[in-house]
């Protein structure tokens, strides 16, 4: 070992580490895709829309569908680490912090990634769905919102993980910072689906939001996790 | 110090009494919606109040996380606290005037909304500060006001295209079109007194907040020296 391995090294064996963690438990993985498939069911129960109608109400009811889901992957994130310490672990070990929080970001990306992929189809057969605008676009939307949600999510989550009550907290200091990315993720899909107007604005809010809350993430994790 | 304190309380109430003597006697009843209009002179002074303290927490967190003085952290939580106080009456006063003048309590306009949005970021700046335990407590109730503070604008933008998309006809008719300067001089007014009165709640919060952590090292100061004096 000659020199230190760089930032993008750590993060892709942290990454490594926790895919293969969730290959072999899949801990995350079913518990989420369980609960989003109890929430799609239960809000089918709620309305019972003509295709036009769920054209309107889709994009809300998948990403809140998602939101929920999201945040029971999250809650898991950080709570295995705390398992033999291995947070103090990675406290005292020269990895940039940086790397730790990116791995974790990335991971929990590709969780929700797989998630969507698999609620998507559901969601067009339960609610006999047809996109008027181009579909492509929803997979930009798709792309920039998962982010969204995952890059305030996995900071928060290490945040509340220091708190009483911890699963209860993360919910509580999430949803009112993400309201403009849900607001955005929710109107770019509604519009993408029904073709009435443009999703563009909403599409470079996301991609702001995106790139605001990664910068302010990746400087602010130092602090957060050697919080004593 | 206390001395201070107590002249600078009376002179709020003196001013708080002025203020209220400009907006309900001398203030020129507005013409269409009558004394209604009157809640107005509460209502955005508080408005800037709490934007303001907001300001001041993100300012006391980024300070916080540079120099960790206690300082800095104890004006963090007070802002927040008394803003989200003034923040709640300007969600409180706004429907009080809104339902005799539109007829509705509520609409989900785009001030109204950016200014619910804010509350709840900051109450839930409130609830980690409360369920958050030891030592670590500033460091990541700075580290929320933080991400808060830059989602402000984000709201702003976003909530604003949101209802230009949506237009409300209710607004039509609202305040802010060329105000009587009586009007002015009575908004002015009770803008410094409640300015003063949010002061003196920081000041008083800020050095509770002192009191109660130089306490609670106090208290963990003498176990310590109580365990170390009864072991042999």
């Amino acid at each position: 070992m000659t020199s230190a391995p760089s930032l993008w090294a750590i993060t892709r064996r942290t990454l490594a580490k926790d895919l293969r963690l969730e290959w072999r438990s899949k801990d995350a993985i079913n518990s989420m895709l369980f609960f989003a498939l109890l929430v799609v069911v239960i809000f089918s129960f709620g309305f019972d829309p003509t295709a036009e109608e769920s054209r309107k109400i889709a994009g809300g009811l998948l990403w809140v569908a998602i939101l929920f889901a999201t945040v029971v992957a999250l809650n898991q994130t950080w709570t295995r680490e705390l398992r033999n310490q291995v947070l103090d672990a990675y406290r005292l070990s020269p990895a940039p912090p940086q790397a730790l929080f990116l791995a974790k970001t990335l991971g929990n990306f590709i969780f929700v990634a797989i998630l969507e992929v698999l609620m998507v189809p559901l969601f067009v057969v339960f609610y006999n769905l047809r996109s008027v605008g181009p579909v492509w676009q929803l997979g930009v939307v798709a792309l920039l919102a998962t982010w969204a949600l995952v890059v305030n999510g996995t900071f928060f989550a290490a945040l509340s993980i220091r708190t009483r009550s911890r699963e209860i907290m993360l919910p509580l200091i999430l949803f009112p910072i993400s309201i403009p990315a849900l607001l955005a993720m929710v109107d770019a899909t509604t519009s993408i689906l029904t073709g009435d107007s443009s999703p563009i604005f909403w599409i470079r809010l996301l991609a702001v939001y995106d790139f605001v809350f990664t910068i302010v993430g990746l400087l602010l994790f130092e602090p957060v996790l050697n919080a004593e | 110090m206390k001395t201070l304190f107590n002249v600078l309380a009376v002179l709020t109430l003196l001013l708080l009494g002025y203020a209220f003597c400009q907006a309900m006697f001398i203030a020129p009843t507005e013409a269409t919606m009558g004394d209604v209009q009157r809640i107005f002179y509460y209502h955005l002074p508080s408005a800037w109040v709490a934007f303001l303290l907001f300001f001041v927490n993100f300012l006391a967190s980024v300070c916080y996380l540079i120099r960790r003085n206690p300082g800095a952290d104890a004006l963090a939580l007070a802002s927040a606290e008394v803003g989200v106080s003034f923040c709640t009456i300007v969600l409180l006063t706004g429907p009080i005037w809104a339902r005799p003048i539109w007829g509705i309590w509520w609409t989900w306009d785009a001030r109204l909304t950016s200014t619910l949005v804010l509350w709840l970021i900051y109450v839930s700046y409130l609830v980690l500060r409360h369920y958050a335990t030891g030592g670590q407590v500033p460091v990541l109730a700075a580290a929320l006001g933080i991400f808060g503070f830059v989602d402000v604008p984000i709201v702003y933008m976003a909530i604003r295209w949101f209802r230009t998309q949506h237009p409300q006809p209710v607004i039509a008719g609202g305040q802010g079109s060329g105000l009587d300067p009586r009007m002015w001089i009575a908004v002015l007014w009770n803008l410094a007194a409640f300015a003063m009165l949010a002061f003196l709640f920081v000041w008083v919060r800020y050095r509770q907040a002192l009191a109660s952590r130089a306490l609670e090292e106090a208290h963990a100061q003498a176990s310590l020296d109580f365990e170390t004096g009864s072991t042999p």
